[in-house]
């Protein structure tokens, strides 16, 4: 017997959505009903099938709500700061690098800089030239170059090239509900820089003063101040006009604070201690490296839910836009990645940039960074201008996400929270692809940073993942 | 990109591709007539860059763009460039929406793209679907999961996903009508193909749209309204689909203490399916009228008088009929000489069907077509608003010997063609053989039933609002054919 109550079918027709055919609801709206229409188009890639067959999945509905609660309930502090080669067990010749798999023979102009760059901090090689021949498998005598894996492999993320080595510092970010860790390099500040691909000598330079001073120093502040909620910074941050991945502004000052006394207190030599606050004050994306895993952490909560069509992972490695699933475990879902548009840097214009690249749309996968646009009207710029544009742009990824997370709210919308967990059945249905704030990294190795604008992925990431999540729901009804 | 030189008299091929513009069908059409009949504009094809449209596209001889199934492509011929203009400026004001694209969208906020974002704005409990039929499929699903009970006008719809839909639906106490549903009234309102009628206490279960409206009108020229009626597909009863939003709609209008009679109409359901509505009609504390229609049972008319006695109402002494004018000029309309073939361009399923009960068994030929089924609308407008294809049928039945009556259907009401007599009464007019319309439409439609049926008359046809009768009077007419031999 079915449990149809006739006054949730029968009540009076007072609103009614239709979607499809203008004329029905003009008929609709003719007898005096309040008519919401949707503005339905054909999906992407011609993916009506696979979004019939995923609709009708039976633990879809379920799966996505699960993937979006865990999103949403995931928390972060900082417990600590660590070498890679003690967080990871890296050991020498083993390099971590930002976006799906990639090897030297494919990698982007910015990526082998990083490598290079980081082959040089290791001492594998004393110069470029050696570095080079060395990571290409060139070598005479080499033990076969590099070994190269994603810092998503490794439960990690890693800006820009994202290129960790062994003897790299990381935060390492918990999750105090399950326990779950990720991490992150620390951030260097921008221009001529490591993640954007330079690696002259005081690229090299900066990352041993990083990994002989700042690190362990930030390591000891940590220790004695205990662990630092990241999230409610990044809930804070959103209300000072940061929304924590083209601006970090805030965030970066409330880290400080938070750490100072720890600073002051462990009795740091003065002009050390000054060093690393100019340091970390000086750079207003101190603060990302941390928003990163926190987001790692959350969208990572709702990894491995089956049937579930919520985005984990968004990543770029300069050559390949990468993005993984809640019900497609770690399978890369991989396409040619597009290259920003936005504004550049004094004496640099499109012709220079590099396609899209790091793990720091992690961000956006987690509903902030371009996804909370709406928060940061100081850098409307980069989407037209107009703090109108701004909270456009935040409206039109509510209709992409699942959720909204109320710990990360924006007050230009009065409080609502910002939209979490991107559905890849509404990118593909909407064709709305998701809205990516990213630093543009030079595209010859060596350049560093050019500008930084605007991304979205590209959409054969969405319909080739879409199919996989169709081809698991028909086993998934064949076997029930 | 238009191909010509530039001459003032050469004519000027207009081949253009808007990428990412997209308009549903209905649009489409009338924005590529509104294109077709600017005067000299030849060729004229305004519709999405599918395979099937590109072969029309090619069809009509012009090259073929790079297309898409979400682009707009816009191909005609005009003798000259300020034609060429004129055409434009048609099709600009064909697209033009009359209304506002959305309704509840708050400043800042885009329109919604999906089912779920409308829904999640607005406190509606009811969705109408009318995208192509695969996509219907997650805008469905979300209007549920949003808690809105959903009508699916698409057609098209893979039977295991209809399943699915309704399962979902019956977890969450909320109804499934459709898809493939044509006609849903709730509270006098109506979605898709409704006819205006007056309100009363009988509510329908419908699988048949056009089974519904006529019945409706039957009730209504008797005086009898209506409060709802609920589609529920055209599947609905058969062995897979099994009755499941039937069931629920009968709980629902079991409960609605408004109704007093419910109705039943459908194609035969599977016969299992049939038992298990019995039963469950007959545990329902008001009367229940099953009309499932077919060869040996009642006809939708014989529904109607039932209906009206169960309510202590005399049925009419005659259902209303206007007989054929006799034609000033042309010679008489007459299936003498003809073959005896009654040739039946239907729109609407059950009509065709129930006209094919009541043929079945005499001594005439039939030859009736729905035009109206998945196989004919894939890709184009329903015959019930767009009289192109029925239009070529009807050339075709007026140049075949063998056909000795004419007998057709039309459908008026919300939805339906603004005058479809406007259209078809010259085609009437123009065939020899003797025409039999079944006109389905009440007092209250747009389209007025009186005005519809006198242009009919006069064009020479002879009109029923019983489609039952309109078929009797095919095979007295084609029985005609035979004495003259």
């Amino acid at each position: 017997m079915s449990s149809v109550s006739s006054s949730a079918v029968l009540g009076p027709v007072t609103q009614v959505v239709t979607a499809g055919v203008a004329t029905f609801a003009d008929d609709l709206a003719g007898q005096g009903v309040a008519v919401t229409r949707v503005d339905w188009r054909p999906p992407l890639g011609a993916g009506e099938p696979d979004l019939a067959d995923v609709a009708v999945d039976a633990r879809r509905i379920e799966a996505n709500a699960a993937a979006v609660r865990r999103m949403i309930a995931a928390g972060a502090e900082l417990v600590d700061v660590r070498p890679a080669r003690e967080v990871l067990g890296l050991e020498t010749g083993q390099f971590l690098h930002a976006g799906p798999p990639i090897g030297w023979d494919r990698a982007s102009g910015p990526m082998r800089g990083a490598l290079i760059g980081a082959a040089l901090f290791e001492g594998i090689a004393e110069t470029p030239e050696a570095a080079q021949a060395w990571l290409s498998g060139d070598a005479a005598g080499s033990s076969g170059g590099p070994d190269l894996a994603p810092c998503h492999s490794r439960g990690g993320v890693g800006p820009m090239a994202g290129v960790v080595s062994p003897g790299m510092w990381l935060f390492e970010v918990r999750d105090p509900g399950s326990g779950r860790t990720s991490w992150c390099s620390l951030n260097e500040g921008l221009g001529k820089v490591l993640r954007y691909g330079a690696y002259g000598p005081e690229v090299i330079t900066r990352l041993r003063w990083m990994a002989g001073v700042l690190g362990p120093m930030m390591q000891r502040a940590v220790r004695r101040s205990g662990a630092v909620d990241v999230k409610a910074i990044i809930a804070q941050m959103l209300h000072m006009g940061d929304e924590g991945h083209n601006r970090n502004r805030a965030g970066t000052l409330m880290l400080l604070r938070e750490l100072l006394p720890a600073l002051i207190e462990g009795g740091e030599e003065p002009a050390a201690l000054a060093d690393v606050v100019r340091f970390v004050s000086g750079n207003d994306h101190f603060f990302l490296n941390l928003v990163m895993p926190a987001c790692k952490l959350a969208a990572g909560a709702a990894a491995g839910i089956e049937g579930s069509t919520v985005v984990t992972v968004m990543a770029r490695n300069g050559t390949d836009f990468g993005i993984q699933t809640a019900g497609t475990g770690d399978r890369w879902f991989t396409a040619p990645a597009d290259t920003p548009e936005g504004l550049f840097l004094a004496g640099y214009g499109p012709q220079d940039a590099n396609p899209d690249i790091g793990d720091s749309a992690i961000t956006e996968t987690a509903g902030v960074g371009g996804f909370a646009m709406a928060a940061a009207p100081a850098i409307a710029r980069l989407v037209g201008g107009t703090a109108a544009a701004a909270v456009e742009t935040t409206g039109r990824m509510y209709e992409i996400a699942l959720g909204e997370n109320p710990a990360f709210t924006v007050p230009a919308l009065d409080f609502r929270g910002t939209p979490t967990g991107i559905d890849v059945t509404r990118v593909v249905r909407t064709g709305i692809l998701p809205q990516i704030n990213t630093g543009m990294a030079g595209r010859v190795a060596g350049t560093g940073q050019v500008g930084a604008g605007l991304v979205t992925p590209p959409a054969q990431c969405f319909t080739q993942a879409l199919a996989a999540l169709a081809d698991n729901a028909r086993k998934a009804a064949e076997s029930s | 990109m238009p191909v010509s030189a530039a001459q003032g008299r050469q004519a000027v091929e207009h081949v253009e591709v808007r990428r990412g513009e997209y308009h549903d069908s209905v649009t489409l059409m009338m924005a590529g007539r509104a294109v077709a009949t600017v005067p000299g504009v030849s060729r004229a094809l305004v519709a999405m860059g599918t395979d099937v449209n590109r072969t029309l596209l090619a069809d009509l001889g012009h090259p073929a763009p790079a297309a898409g199934p979400a682009d707009l492509v816009i191909a005609f011929t005009a003798p000259d460039r300020p034609t060429e203009t004129a055409a434009l400026e048609a099709l600009a004001t064909a697209l033009t929406p009359a209304v506002p694209t959305a309704g509840n969208t708050p400043p800042g906020l885009p329109h919604p793209r999906t089912t779920g974002a409308a829904l999640s704005r607005t406190g509606a409990v009811l969705t109408l679907i009318s995208t192509p039929g695969l996509a219907a499929v997650p805008e469905a699903m979300e209007s549920l999961q949003y808690g809105a009970s959903v009508v699916i006008f698409s057609d098209n719809v893979p039977v295991h996903h209809e399943i699915r839909l309704k399962d979902e639906a019956g977890r969450r106490g909320l109804l499934v009508m459709g898809p493939d549903c044509g006609t849903v009234v709730l509270h006098g309102t109506g979605l898709g193909f409704t006819n205006v009628t007056r309100p009363g206490p009988v509510s329908l279960v419908a699988a048949s749209g056009t089974g519904a409206q006529h019945l409706m009108s039957l009730l209504d020229a008797a005086g009898a309204g209506i409060r709802h009626c609920l589609g529920v597909g055209g599947r609905d009863l058969t062995e897979d689909v099994a009755g499941r939003s039937t069931h629920a709609a009968l709980d629902a209008l079991a409960a609605d203490d408004e109704t007093e009679l419910i109705a039943v109409v459908s194609k035969p359901p599977h016969p299992s399916v049939a038992r298990s509505i019995e039963d469950h009609a007959a545990r329902l504390p008001k009367p229940v009228q099953l009309a499932f229609l077919g060869p040996g049972r009642p006809t939708l008319t014989q529904t109607a008088e039932t209906i009206l006695a169960a309510l202590g109402r005399r049925p009419p002494a005659a259902w209303p009929s206007w007989p054929a004018a006799a034609p000033a000029t042309a010679e008489p309309k007459s299936a003498a000489g003809r073959g005896r073939t009654i040739r039946g361009l239907f729109s609407g399923g059950t009509l065709c069907a129930e006209a094919e009960a009541v043929l079945t068994g005499t001594p005439c030929a039939i030859d009736l077509t729905d035009f109206g089924d998945d196989a004919y609308t894939r890709g184009r407008p329903h015959p019930m608003i767009d009289n192109t294809v029925r239009l070529r049928a009807f050339a075709e039945a007026a140049e075949d010997p063998e056909v000795g009556v004419v007998l057709l259907d039309v459908v008026l009401g919300r939805g339906a063609h603004a005058d479809p007599a406007g259209e078809l009464a010259s085609a009437v007019r123009r065939c020899g053989a003797p025409v039999v319309v079944s006109l389905c439409g009440t007092a209250g439609d747009p389209q007025g039933l009186e005005h519809q049926a006198r242009a009919f008359a006069e064009a020479g046809a002879s009109v029923y609002l019983s489609n039952a009768e309109a078929a009797t009077a095919a095979a007295r007419l084609a029985a005609q054919s035979e004495g003259s031999l």
